[in-house]
């Protein structure tokens, strides 16, 4: 595995204060002698702490931090595709593109995505603002087509909805997360068909 | 016990098995990649399907444990077609590239695509192309090649206990690799290579060498270190390409030091062809009767108490026998085995031996390990000992140096002193040993090789008893040696008779003009500055420390070029066999000995390999028992005063320890990158 040219700036990492106490926290949560199950929301917490993706230092500094081997660290997190070994832009894009998605036209998402951000796919656009990528299904396939932003979904996305998601990020502004159909939740698009009143609620 | 059918057949098997192994038993060959007896289980190649009853498909046998009444079919179309299945599958990112691969002829996936592959290919798209990754230089990869069993990541982390080597990413884009591409840093890791059932780590120094059914494979047994690891020399013509590891339970299950393995291109470089006389202050190239002639002329009318000889490390017993003979018809009592000035002797088998078995140190729950490193004076005990601590939690403590062994240990203290805290109970660590089940106490050369040795050998010994670590049907007292010759010669008493002087005698007399004649039989670890004057005679196969400092050379065998005796540091007799004829002129040493008594005119008589083994046994009937153990008996010895000063290690560097090593290319590089690793290089270094 070659590391990303990105490393070079990190020269050490630890945890935040913050971040010290939300780790104690999870490594708590597992009994004595058991403390590398904690790894996955460590490695987590240390990825939010550098702005979305984890330098390699951040990797040993879990490792040191469980007393795991780095190779084993490492293991889960080039196994995870949540975990980001490159840095990512401001708002990490992630576009559904499995089957459902697909059949609710998320190929003409990923073309406005493109065009909105001037990102090619993998890739972060020059201000630094988005980083475009295609994932496989996120659950979420009752509100096809959607995508994930960070760690906000945005659902039932039209090209002309999803262009207006990017301007708003562009602008600063942090759109309404959900359904941009307007629909609550996962209820049914034409309106309720059942259960269209609570009984005994006068 | 639970009873299952399998194939048609009943068989009971003992609870616990998996059903691939209850297969085996009953006789049924399971194809399989990533399993292996020795590792754990992962369950990830999937070739082991087998159909089960009421299974809705077919299951990885590997991982299936057995249940009562269990019915097992392995011979179906359905699991024939699986089996196809899966191998299809493995082959879709496998290159065809057998013809130019080191593992042709060898391997795994060859063999079994010959049962199961199919006979074209229906894949259509590009195969991935995986970047090779370095891992030292002793393992080459090729990493198209590979097929994720994991079973070298499996074996890092559980046998060697280096977890480096690891699984990276995922599906197609799955890797293996060790952290950040750095050097595999084990004693053990060319192991890696013969798990590998593919071709994606293979042999760096034998890469495009031969092809396996070229090679005139010899049976026999590794002398690197005192283990006594069982071998394969593989040779073609006069030279060992290379040397496999053989099973042998007892000993090395069915691993081998790196250092045993890749030594051996030692054995081209640096040998000594000919016989050599030192004429003007210059070794001139001679005949052998020249050489013993001028071995008659110096040594004939000079007085037994002047002459002394000094076997070396790696000798077979059959020629320090024949050197002993020598010396008792020529007088002289002046004979040692121990150049290291080890204060070991045969009085008491028990006293130099690993008495607990390296088998038998895998029981253990408490060890003491005084002045010895087994790390690097032997890998596969240190194996046992990993072995102790992850199946018994082995409390581990070291007196000497601190050391890393793969397993905790704890840091007792650096010399005697504390070894006799321990001895008289007033170390915390006397109470871990009292209150083990068996307790074994490891004393290593460099506790011995000094002057108060014997000393330390007695206080060791009185705790082993304090300890109870010595009881009817347990003996936990250890010496682990570094000399694969040291134990042998010991069993045959080549040590000072009476009023004779050991090594350091020896060379004091040679200084004072007390000794004319040193006979060196391998001896190379002595510095050449020691001899005086004294009319050296060195015996042996390279052109190391002791060969530049003789008067006259006489070119012997190595280890793999002679029918030899060993006896490994438990007390194991075991015989290596002749692989290849010795280099140019050189004979096996046994017989040079011989030839020489009798131009000397003091014939010791033996006419064949027979008769010197037949002596070896008057001698000692240990020699009698090949391959076995032979327990030794329980009585008083060592004592004395001992010293303040700290222990040290016999070992500074694992890699070259002996002529051969020396002599290594792979070993220097191996030197390079591990035991150098902190040392910057230098402009007219690699």
């Amino acid at each position: 595995m070659n590391l990303h040219p990105a490393n070079a700036e990190w020269t050490e990492f630890e945890f935040s204060a913050e971040n010290l106490e939300k780790a104690k926290g999870y490594v708590a949560r597992y009994p004595e002698g058991r403390q590398q199950s904690a790894v996955m929301p460590l490695l987590d917490l240390a990825q939010r702490q550098c702005g979305g993706w984890l330098p390699n230092v951040a990797v040993e500094y879990v490792a040191s931090f469980l007393g795991m081997p780095k190779i084993r660290v490492l293991e889960v997190a080039t196994f995870y595709s949540m975990y980001n070994q490159a840095p990512v832009g401001k708002n990490f894009v992630q576009l559904c593109r499995t089957t459902p998605c697909w059949l609710r036209g998320s190929n003409a998402l990923r073309d406005t995505c493109l065009r909105e951000t001037g990102c090619e796919l993998g890739g972060t656009s020059a201000d630094g603002l988005f980083t475009v990528v295609e994932v496989e299904c996120l659950g979420a396939c009752c509100n096809a087509p959607m995508v994930q932003i960070n760690d906000d979904f945005y659902e039932d996305l039209t090209p002309e909805s999803f262009a207006n998601v990017l301007q708003a990020l562009k602008r600063g502004e942090q759109p309404k997360t959900g359904s941009q159909a307007g629909r609550v939740g996962s209820e049914p698009v034409g309106g309720l068909t059942s259960l269209t009143q609570l009984e005994g609620a006068d | 016990m639970p009873k299952l059918t399998i194939d048609g057949t009943e068989i009971e098997v003992d609870a616990g098995l998996t059903v691939l192994q209850a297969c085996e038993l009953a006789g049924k060959e399971i194809p399989r990649f990533c399993y292996h007896e020795r590792l754990s289980i992962a369950g990830n190649c999937r070739m082991c399907l087998v159909e089960m009853e009421r299974a809705p498909k077919p299951i990885a046998s590997c991982a299936m444990p057995i249940g009562e009444g269990m019915v097992i079919r392995t011979d179906t179309d359905t699991v024939k077609k699986a089996r196809n299945g899966v191998m299809e599958f493995l082959l879709i990112n496998h290159p065809l590239d057998c013809p130019i691969c080191d593992q042709g002829g060898e391997c795994d996936l060859q063999d079994q695509a010959m049962a199961y592959g199919f006979d074209r290919s229906r894949y259509q798209e590009n195969k991935r192309a995986v970047e090779d990754k370095h891992m030292g230089p002793l393992i080459k990869t090729i990493m198209t090649r590979c097929i994720h069993c994991t079973r070298c990541v499996r074996f890092a982390t559980e046998v060697a206990g280096v977890p480096e080597l690891g699984l990276l990413g995922r599906g197609e884009k799955a890797e293996i690799t060790t952290y950040l591409e750095k050097s595999l840093d084990s004693e053990l890791s060319a192991n890696v290579i013969d798990l590998c059932p593919v071709g994606a780590l293979t042999s760096k120094p034998y890469a495009f060498v031969a092809r396996p059914w070229e090679l005139s494979k010899t049976e026999s047994v590794d002398v690197l270190d005192a283990v006594g690891s069982a071998i394969r020399v593989d040779a073609r013509g006069t030279e060992v390409l290379r040397i496999l590891p053989r099973l042998n339970e007892p000993v090395n299950e069915e691993w081998l030091s790196d250092k045993g393995r890749y030594a051996c291109d030692g054995l081209r470089r640096q040998r000594l062809d000919r016989p050599y006389v030192r004429r003007d202050g210059k070794l001139q190239p001679a005949s052998w009767d020249e050489a013993f002639a001028a071995i008659r002329d110096r040594v004939q009318g000079v007085q037994g108490s002047r002459i002394a000889a000094i076997a070396g490390d790696q000798c077979d017993a059959e020629s320090m026998l024949a050197l002993k003979e020598l010396m008792t018809r020529l007088g002289s009592p002046n004979v040692d085995c121990r150049q290291d000035g080890a204060k070991l002797n045969p009085a008491v088998r028990a006293s130099y031996l690993l008495n607990s078995t390296i088998a038998g140190l895998e029981d253990i729950d408490a060890v003491l390990l005084v002045g010895t490193n087994p790390r690097w004076e032997a890998p596969l005990v240190n194996t046992r000992l990993r072995k102790a601590w992850l199946h018994n939690g082995l409390r581990a403590g070291i007196i000497g140096q601190q050391l890393d062994l793969t397993y905790p240990a704890e840091y007792l203290g650096a010399g005697p002193d504390t070894l006799t805290a321990v001895a008289r109970s007033a170390h915390p660590f006397a109470d871990t040993l009292r209150q083990a089940d068996k307790a074994a106490i490891i004393v290593g050369m460099g506790a011995l090789a000094r002057p108060d040795g014997e000393a330390v050998l007695g206080t060791a010994r009185d705790l082993a008893q304090a300890v109870g670590a010595v009881r009817q049907d347990w003996n936990g007292f250890n010496i682990l040696h570094t000399a694969a010759a040291r134990v042998g010669a010991l069993d045959l008493g080549f040590v000072p008779g009476p009023s004779g002087r050991d090594t350091a005698q020896i060379l004091s007399g040679a200084s004072n003009g007390e000794i004319d004649v040193v006979y060196l039989l391998g001896a190379d670890e002595i510095h050449h500055s020691h001899f005086g004057k004294a009319f050296v005679i060195y015996q042996g196969h390279h052109g190391d420390a002791g060969a530049h400092r003789a008067d006259v050379i006489l070119p012997g065998a190595a280890y793999t070029e002679k029918n030899g005796t060993y006896v490994n540091t438990e007390g194991r007799v075991q015989l290596g066999r002749r692989a290849a004829q010795p280099v140019g002129d050189a004979r096996e040493d046994w017989t040079i000995i011989r030839a020489l008594s009798d131009v000397l005119g003091q014939s010791i008589g033996f006419a064949s390999l027979a008769d010197v083994r037949k002596r070896l046994v008057e001698v000692n009937p240990v020699f009698d028992e090949v391959g076995e153990v032979t327990g030794a008996e329980w009585t008083d010895f060592g004592g004395g005063q001992v010293t303040d000063a700290p222990f040290e290690l016999p070992i500074a560097n694992y890699y070259q320890t002996d002529p051969i090593s020396r002599a290594s290319e792979t070993m220097a590089a191996c030197t390079r990158d591990f035991a150098q690793a902190d040392t910057a290089r230098t402009g007219t270094d690699g």
